[in-house]
Parts: structure tokens; sequence; C-alpha cells
């Protein structure tokens, strides 16, 4: 009864998307401010539906309900309660559902906290947002139905989740990885609405980047616990794979950066408006994309379930119908937005310019090397892959100038600045960053490595840089306390973010130069030195987990004769299915991680172990935290919330007068 | 000149260099880093090219995995249902790695016909088949006139 209930509130939910997504236009086209408001309450009620229909799986799943298909396909009755709960996303229609759940979240958040955008950009925006909705919704109910039965014969069993995602990781990574995909609707939305209303200003800047800023975080967080996810849990040791899957996450965020420093032109300027509608577009596009990459099982990951082609086809129509679409609009709407303002080539314009450019080449050239094998597979020039050297020969220099160029963006003006006064302020970053660049690879290994030494330079005069802008910012303040409060949170938030950027490019050159790894076969007993670390395996032994059996090593890690960890790997098979999995066991530290994996047992008792000596490799994921947390301060601005009163009261008189007009 | 005009002459020209260079160099870093896949029957007959970074999949021929007694080295066979391929590597198999199953190899082959991989990859489920392997196994039931699923559970590995 439950699930047919959960069914039924989907067919209504799309039923409200559909009206949310038709209603509010035909309200703006007749000037109808009734029908322009039904959008709020045609949002609340698409996200109590969908929400319904997400407590019933979930339901579902914690009772054991295996008469439901997708329950029986991705549960176990041994399967502890939190996975049983994050299984309702560990499949492709479950995923599906969190997909559209967010997305009415999303909905919903617009409606409640736009109370102050003028109502026929709300309605606007919250039509387009009804449009997504509608094809998600369709989507899921025609090709990929998670209250689908198996009647009469019901399961006495489910048959498991993946162990691979029985994972604290997958509890928290893909909510959060939607948060960012599905936020830049949002920001999608906001371009489609200024397309068609034809008003794009510095105002609407002002309200799209709350909105893009938080997607961008959440994303930001996504990405980066995808990548903490791999490293502990697939038990190869590395962060990074270059897997198409990763590059579907990674691009809508080099085109969602782009998108957050064009939009702060935008605002501040003026200039860039078309580009900036183009970005958002893109970002979500992008965003669709990596959803059809991932659910259409075209590629070889472990994102891809095992599917039917039918629902390839419909995601990649839908991202025509949107792609199309939204360009088409563009098209014959852009050059009513165009934007004439000059600026010096020495300007903060023409940096974040630069920033734009340099982020779309590297989406470029990530977008080629993914689609790259498809293309050749569809014009049969035979099945071909894209190694990782393809990606690093463009994403590490390109991003290396980057994170050159940051250190100098915020100390520019906007319009123009002297290259005198810029001139005072980076000789001491330069300075700083050239001697640490020396010193550092010099004093840490025996053998300098002039890769390390780059890697420093560009990090440390970025982080230098930013540093020296917030004192140059201080000089006029009374007392450096009244100056640090006098700077807005934007700023700090972009100082954070960019001090982030620095120390994760930092962190993930270093990790990459200075790891050392191994993998050998070892017996009880035997020791191997690593990294400066004695690895030494004591015995292996077998435990009983909840739903699986495992092998279990212990090693002793010693430095200088003296016990630094003990690391417990473990081999698992589990009960179900009899899946095995490779728990690799990590000893965390700020600047290095031991991490040690079982292989297989091999004959007399041995077996072969894979032990990594990984410096730095937290401070990856410190910076991506920084980098986030830096997107939220800057949404947390007062400057957000203040004007856009002054400003609603204007548009309300201006509303007042276009009605007795 | 006017300064606007001048100011987006540069503009213009920035793009057009700097997308020249990126194209050239795509070009370039994509024809060096494209690995070719090739089912076992196409490297027997000698359509691969020898050292070159290649990939080659199949279903690993059962009873064929041959460890080292001292080592992480070991090699096994790669089949298509039609050929075999002997395929060496050395370090640590991933764990849904197993005779009978789809088998994904990165690595060159070396003059002696024998493939030396430098990557294994196995499927990551027991329901999932890597595509390369699912389309060669489609192919070889195609010529045999039988009905095979396109997973190695279904290959006939006596022919």
């Amino acid at each position: 009864m439950i699930p047919e209930l959960a069914h039924f509130a989907l067919i209504l939910a799309l039923g409200l998307a559909a009206l949310m997504a038709a209603v509010p236009l035909v309200g703006v086209a007749n000037d109808n401010i009734l029908w322009m408001r039904a959008s709020r309450s045609l949002a609340v009620g698409f996200f109590v539906f969908i929400a319904l229909a997400f407590a019933c799986l979930a339901y579902s799943f914690l009772i054991d309900d295996f008469s439901v298909k997708y329950v029986a396909q991705n549960s176990n009755t041994l399967l502890p309660d939190r996975y049983k709960f994050s299984a309702v996303w560990g499949g492709h229609e479950g995923s599906l559902l969190l997909w559209i759940l967010i997305l009415a979240t999303w909905t919903l958040l617009v409606a409640t906290f736009s109370r102050n955008l003028p109502l026929d950009m709300l309605a606007r925006v919250l039509s387009v947002m009804g449009m997504i909705a509608v094809g998600f919704l369709l989507f899921m109910l025609l090709t990929s139905n998670p209250f689908d039965r198996l009647l009469p014969n019901v399961p006495t069993e489910g048959s498991d989740l993946n162990p691979l995602l029985q994972d604290f990781g997958l509890i928290i990574h893909p909510p959060m990885l939607y948060m960012g995909y599905v936020g830049f609707s949002v920001a999608f939305a906001f371009a489609i609405a200024a397309l068609m209303s034809g008003r794009l200003d510095s105002a609407w800047a002002r309200w799209s980047r709350p909105w893009t800023n938080t997607a961008w975080a959440f994303l930001t967080v996504g990405i980066g616990l995808g990548s903490w996810w791999a490293y502990y849990e697939l038990g190869w040791g590395g962060w990074w794979f270059w897997d198409p899957v990763e590059n579907a996450s990674l691009m809508p965020w080099l085109v969602g950066t782009a998108l957050i420093h064009s939009l702060a032109a935008t605002e501040k300027r003026g200039v860039f408006k078309s580009w900036t509608i183009l970005l958002a577009i893109i970002a979500f596009s992008l965003s669709l994309l990596g959803t059809f990459l991932v659910r259409s099982g075209v590629l070889t990951s472990v994102h891809a379930f095992a599917n039917d082609p039918e629902r390839g086809v419909f995601i990649l129509g839908f991202l025509l119908f949107v792609v199309g679409g939204s360009l088409t609009l563009y098209a014959l709407r852009a050059p009513v937005v165009k934007s004439v303002v000059k600026f010096n080539w020495l300007s903060r314009e023409s940096f974040l310019l630069a920033n734009n450019v340099l982020l779309m080449i590297v989406m470029a050239t990530v977008l080629l090397g993914t689609l790259y094998p498809l293309f050749a597979d569809a014009l049969g020039w035979g099945k071909i892959s894209v190694g990782p050297p393809y990606f690093n020969f463009f994403f590490v220099p390109l991003m290396g100038l980057l994170c050159v160029l940051i250190a100098v963006a915020p100390m520019v003006n906007w319009k123009r600045s002297k290259a005198q006064d810029l001139m005072k302020q980076l000789w001491l970053p330069l300075g700083l960053a050239i001697s640490t660049a020396v010193i550092f690879p010099w004093l840490y290994h025996e053998d300098y490595k002039w890769t390390a030494g780059v890697a420093v330079l560009i990090s440390v005069w970025l982080i230098a840089g930013n540093k020296m802008d917030l004192w140059y910012r201080l000089r006029h303040a009374k007392t450096p306390l009244q100056g640090l409060l006098k700077l807005t949170p934007s700023y700090y938030g972009m100082l954070l973010a960019h001090i982030g950027m620095g120390l994760c490019a930092l962190a993930a050159c270093l990790a990459t130069i200075y790891s050392d790894q191994r993998d050998l076969r070892m017996e009880p007993g035997k020791s191997v030195d690593i990294g400066g670390y004695r690895f030494e395996l004591r015995e292996i032994s077998r435990l009983a987990g909840p739903n699986y059996m495992a092998d279990e090593g212990l090693i002793d890690v010693y430095k200088n004769g003296e016990l630094e960890a003990q690391l417990r790997p473990q081999k698992r098979r589990y009960k179900s299915g009899g899946n095995i999995m490779t728990e690799a066991a990590i000893d965390p530290g700020l600047f290095r991680d031991l991490y040690v994996a079982l292989g297989e047992p091999l004959n007399n008792g041995a077996w072969s172990v894979r032990v990594h000596f990984k410096p730095f490799v937290r401070l990856i994921w410190l910076g991506v935290i920084m980098m986030a947390l830096g997107g939220i301060l800057a949404v947390s601005d007062k400057r957000y919330r203040k004007r856009k009163t002054a400003e609603q009261k204007a548009s309300v008189a201006l509303g007042d007068t276009n009605a007795t007009v | 000149m006017h300064p606007l005009r001048k100011q987006r002459l540069f503009m213009v020209l920035f793009i057009v260099i700097f997308a020249s260079i990126a194209v050239g160099l795509l070009s370039f870093a994509l024809r060096e880093n494209i690995n070719l896949f090739y089912p076992p029957s196409k490297i027997v007959s000698g359509e691969a090219p020898i050292d070159k970074r290649i990939r080659a999949g199949g279903c690993v021929l059962p009873g064929s995995v041959n460890r080292s007694g001292d080592s992480l080295d070991l090699d096994f066979l790669v089949t298509d249902g039609r050929s075999e391929v002997m395929v060496r590597y050395s370090g640590i198999l991933p764990d849904l790695f197993a005779e009978g199953e789809a088998v994904v190899v990165n690595g060159k082959l070396d003059g002696d016909g024998v493939f030396q991989a430098t990557e294994v990859l196995a499927k990551h489920d027991e329901t999932y088949t890597p595509p390369e392997v699912a389309s060669i196994m489609e192919s070889t039931t195609d010529e045999q006139g039988v009905e095979h699923q396109k997973t190695c559970e279904g290959l006939d590995y006596d022919s």
C-alpha cells in the first residue's frame, strides 16, 4: 500500500510541476498577479509530494519490504539501518528520486527566501524549475520507477547493497554532490528568466549570486567527499583517477567557478552580462550531461549501473531539449542585454576574464577527453580510452597559470590599476615564494625535485599574495582589528576560498611528487621500509562483521624504532552475493598518511600487501573545505539582504505604478 | 582606432591565438594518450601494434591463473571465445578479479605476443560487465550462431 501511495504522490507531483511550469508564465504574459503568486504554493505542494514519496521509499527500505523491486535489489535484512537508509540512493531509481527531492528542495528555498524578488521574476524562475522537474519526473515515471513491485513472488531476502557503497562516505557524498549539480538549476532558471524578461542588471546578478555560490560550495564539498571516499574505500590509495564520472562532476565545477567570478563582474561593473548567462546555461547543461554519463551506463565506472539504453536515450533527448532550447533563447535574446563598458587591460575585469577563459579551456579539454571515447565508438574508430596523462598535460599547467593570476587579481582595481602600485604589493610575496621554493624541497627530501619547487613557488605566491592584499587593505585602519572588522564577509569568503585553492594545489602536487608506494608480498613477521617508516606485518586473523567475514591484518608501524601506529586493514567477504571488498587501514595525519591495504592471500600464509606513505594528502581536502566555507561565507554578506529590501520597495512602488497605468 | 574597438580587437586576437594553441596541443596530447581496445582474436591475428600502450580484455580462462611462489608476478590467459592471449602482471589484482570473469587490462604487447599489463581492471559488481568485453562477447556469439549471454558465464571455453 505504501509504495502505491508513493507512486501516486509522484504522479501528483508531476501534475503540480506541470502547473508550476505553465501557470506563472501565463500569469506573467497576462499580468495576472494571482497566477504569478500561484507559483509559490505550487512549489510548496511539489516539494511536499516528492518528500512524501521519498519518505515512503526510505520506509520500505527500513522495514525490508522486498516486494518493492528496487528495495529487493539494493538491500538486505542483515544491512545495518543507516545503510538501509543510504541504500535509498544506492541505485539508479533511488538516486534519481534523490535528484528530484533536491530539485524540490531548491525550488522550495527559492520560493521561501526570495520574498524580495519582483513577483514576475520569481514566477519566471519557478516556472523554469517546474519545467526541469517535469522532465525528470517523466523520466522517472516512464523509465525508472523505484516503486515497481515484485508480485506475487515476493523474495524473502534482498540481494544486498554493493559493499563499496556500504560506507559513511556514500551516505553524504551523493546528497552533497546533487545539491551542487541541482543547485546550478537555480542559476540556470535565473538566467533563463533574465533572458525572457530582458532584465539583466546588477540587481539580477545580486539575486543570482547567493544561489550560485551556495550551489558551488555544495558541489565543491561533494567532489571533495567523492575523492576522499575513493581514497579510503577503493583501496588503491589514489585520490583522483580522471575517471569519466569524476570528470562529469569536475566540469560543472569548473564552469561554476567561472560563473561565480563572472557574476561578480556583472554585479559590480555590469560587464560580461551575456557571457554570464551563457555560463549559467553551460554549467547546468554539464550537470545534466554528468547525470546522463553516469546513469546511462555508457561508461565503465564504479558509478555506472548495469541498465538499459532506453534511459540514456531519454536523458540525451532531455539534454538536447534543454541545451538547444536555452541556447536558442540565448541567441534570440542575448543581443538585448549587450553591455558596453570600458576597462583597461590591467584591471580586475581583465583578470576575471582571464580566469573565465582559462577555466573554460580547462573544461573543454576535460570534456573532449571524457567524450572522445564515446564519439570514437559511435563513429566506428574502435574502442579507445583516454589516459590520465592527457588530462594532466592540460590541467596541471593551466591551473598553475590560474593560481599565478589568483595572487594578483584581488589587488587589482576595477576599471584600471597602476603597475607601480601593484609592484609595491607584489615584491614581498614574490620574494617569499622564491625563497620557499628554493628551501623547502631541499630540506624536505634528499634530492631536490624541481617540480616540487615549482608547486611551492606558485602556491606560496598565491597564498602570500592574498595575505598581502589583506594587509594592504588594513593599512589605513587605526588599529588592525578595526580594519579587520570593516572588511565584508564576501571579502573574507574570497580570501578563504583563494587560500584554500592554493593549499589544495600545493597539497595535490606534493602528495603526488613525494608519495612512496609499494605492492609487495608479506608473510607475518616480515617488514618493509617506506618513507622513513618501518611497516611490520604481525599477523593475519579471521573475524566476523554484521554481514560479512573478514581477514584482518595487524601491522605495526615504527618510526626511528618507536611504535607510531597500528594498522588493521581488512579483506571482507560479504555474506549475500559473496562480494569481496578491501578495507584499507589509514593512520591519518595533517602532514602525512600511512596507508595499508590487503591484496590477496598467496601461498604459505603470505599476503600481497599495498603499503603507501602519502605526505600532505589530508591538506587537499582541507583546501577543499576552505574553498566551500569561503563560498558560504560570501553568501552571508549583508549586502544580499539589505540592498534587496531597498530594491524591493522600489520595485513594489514600480509595480504599483505599472498597475495603475 | 576607436579605443573600444581596439580593446575588442585585442580581446579577439587573444582568444584566437590562445584557442589555436589549445587546439594544436589538444590534438597532440590526444594522439599520444589514446589507448585502443583490442580483443584477443585481433591480437593473435597480429592486428594489434607491438610495444605501444593498448587495452585488451575478455574473460579470464578458468585454470589459467598462474602465480609465482615468491613475488607478486602472475600470468593468466584472456579469451574472447576464439583466441587466447597470455597476460603478465606484477602487483595486486582488483577484488573482483576471478577466473571465468570479465577483465580489462592496460599495457603493452611484447614481441612474443605476451601482453605485459601495467593495470588490471575487473568489473565492480556481479551484474556489471565492462562495455568493451560485452561487445566482443556479442560479436563472438554472432559468428558461432549460438545464443549466449553477453557475459563470460555463457562462454564455451572448450571451443
